[in-house]
């Protein structure tokens, strides 16, 4: 049994256009998969869909053999505990006039997690490679590679089964971005991650699976190492060629 | 771009100062507002002096056209002038906020349709619909004008808290609570409230100010509080008459009119910067 089971998913807003069209995929326990595609190509829709924040207009998504239903309170606590995210923009995910203490505490308080919270806290903190002393800091006081920690340790505090990262190293500049990555395949130690991003060199890094997503549907799927050496759809072709590439004595 | 360290001093000292100068300009009008519940120079209905006397050692303000002490009014003036400032603030926050936050959530025509009547009830001045209030109830005493001044205020506030809730539900932040589990009235109480406070507390400060003068624009119009109330409007009105014989009359209550707003405005700035965490460490 698949952890995350995305069957046959159909989205649009309202009468609108289909953001999502036919999207199936699975996510394997302890799997780490990568999601490519362009802007508009219905990433963050799916990322939605899957934390349960809308409902899929066709097809059913399944958590753990549970099919995911928003409106089911008692179901969707337990599926909150086990599912967490992990934003692209730092700045804007974390609560400005939050100690960060509050910020990581607050998965913990909201799904009434037993234990000591604060020790969990320090241990997230811990985890995510920041100082525990941190805790009665306010965001602005940090940079954009440690709000984003800040970010991954909320995401983590309650220990989930699956996270998901939506273009969680994009907004980051190259060396924070080089340090967060190593933080996810270190996560991915211990719980499963889907990595939505159009950065392929950080899929590649982190992913051993990879789904490339074209207008809302999946055109490729396969071995990370094998999808982006020998491309076999045309758009993950044009993807791969998009890339930047900057070779010493190339003249600009 | 950074901002050159001997300007950013000055603009915090400027910060500091516009704070501590509305402290003082406010707490000077609270403590003569406290102390009028224990003590006033003479009784505001005393017949104390001869009519419309210069300032002395004994009326340090003079006296009005009908030999009562003005200090005592001018003090009393404070105390109803905070009440009402207070209170109709007060309404007008807990409506106010309570509308704007229903709004911010609503979507599609029903956002559309909240937002139209908000800026209709706007385009009506506050001091129109307090007139309106006052003059369709049973007849003008404080309690009326303050229930009439908080209503006049809340589609201000209610207009305010949607524009700043609607920004901050725009936020990741707000998602990231929504998948840890958090409820939507924990939402509003942990992130929205607080996220919207310091925007909205400098408009509610603005608001005292307007409530204030507001106030005295009803008395001076006898829609305020009712004589023997001595509020700084119906004093405005009542020294009108005398204003070229004895000026004093009309400048006194005028000068802690100005200088209660004045304060409250010095007040709100100040607090505006001291209460964003982001701001304060700059």
């Amino acid at each position: 049994m698949s952890l995350l089971d995305v069957a046959q998913v159909d989205f649009a807003y309202g009468r609108g256009r289909a953001i999502l069209s036919g999207l199936s995929f699975v996510v394997e326990e302890g799997e780490t998969v990568g999601l490519v595609g362009e802007s508009g190509s219905g990433k963050t829709t799916l990322l939605r869909l899957a934390l349960g924040l809308q409902r899929p207009s066709g097809g059913t998504i399944r958590f753990d053999g549970a099919v995911l239903d928003p409106g089911d309170r008692s179901s969707m606590r337990q599926f909150r505990r086990q599912v967490q995210v992990v934003f692209q923009d730092p700045y804007s995910s974390l609560d400005p006039r939050q100690k960060v203490g509050a910020i990581v505490a607050e998965p913990l308080r909201s799904l009434r997690v037993s234990g000591d919270h604060r020790r969990m806290v320090e241990q997230a903190l811990d985890a995510v490679g920041l100082d525990t002393g941190m805790v009665d800091r306010y965001p602005h006081q940090f940079s954009g590679g440690q709000r984003q920690r800040i970010a991954i340790a909320r995401a983590v505090v309650c220990r989930p089964r699956l996270l998901l990262a939506d273009e969680a190293v994009s907004a980051l500049d190259l060396s924070t971005r080089l340090r967060i990555v190593e933080l996810f395949k270190s996560l991915g130690h211990t719980m499963s991650l889907l990595f939505v991003s159009h950065d392929i060199g950080a899929v590649a890094a982190l992913c051993r699976r990879v789904l490339i997503l074209e207008k809302g549907r999946i055109v490729e799927v396969g071995d990370t190492a094998q999808v982006l050496s020998t491309p076999q759809h045309p758009y993950t072709r044009r993807l791969l060629d998009a890339v930047p590439r900057l070779a010493f004595g190339e003249t600009p | 771009m950074t901002i050159p360290a001997d300007t950013a001093i000055l603009s915090r000292k400027a910060r500091s100062w516009t704070l501590v100068a509305g402290l003082a300009l406010v707490g000077l009008h609270l403590v003569v507002a406290l102390l009028t519940l224990v003590w006033t120079p003479f009784d505001p209905t005393e017949l104390a002096g001869r009519r419309l006397e210069a300032p002395s050692l004994l009326h340090l303000a003079g006296t009005d056209r009908l030999g009562r002490d003005l200090l005592t009014q001018i003090m009393i003036g404070s105390r109803i002038a905070l009440t009402v400032g207070t209170a109709a603030v007060a309404i007008g926050a807990v409506l106010g906020t309570t509308l704007g936050l229903l709004a911010a959530f609503a979507s599609n025509w029903l956002d559309d349709a909240l937002a139209a009547a908000l800026d209709i009830l706007i385009a009506f001045p506050t001091l129109l619909i307090a007139m309106l209030v006052v003059a369709a109830s049973d007849g003008a005493n404080l309690s009326t004008a303050i229930l009439a001044l908080g209503l006049g205020l809340s589609p201000i506030v209610a207009r305010l808290a949607r524009i700043l809730a609607k920004r901050v539900l725009l936020m990741d932040y707000i998602t990231a609570a929504r998948t840890s589990g958090t409820s939507w009235p924990a939402i509003v109480r942990i992130h929205v409230l607080p996220n919207i406070w310091p925007g909205l507390s400098v408009n509610l400060a603005l608001q005292f100010g307007l409530a204030v003068i507001a106030e005295a624009s009803l008395s001076y119009l006898g829609l305020g509080a009712p004589p023997p109330n001595a509020s700084w409007g119906r004093l405005l009105q009542e020294a009108q008459g005398t204003v070229f014989s004895a000026p004093i009359g009309a400048i006194t209550p005028g000068i802690a009119l100005v200088s209660l707003v004045i304060g409250i405005n010095l007040l709100a700035d100040g607090l505006r910067e001291r209460n964003d965490p982001a701001r304060s460490e700059r």
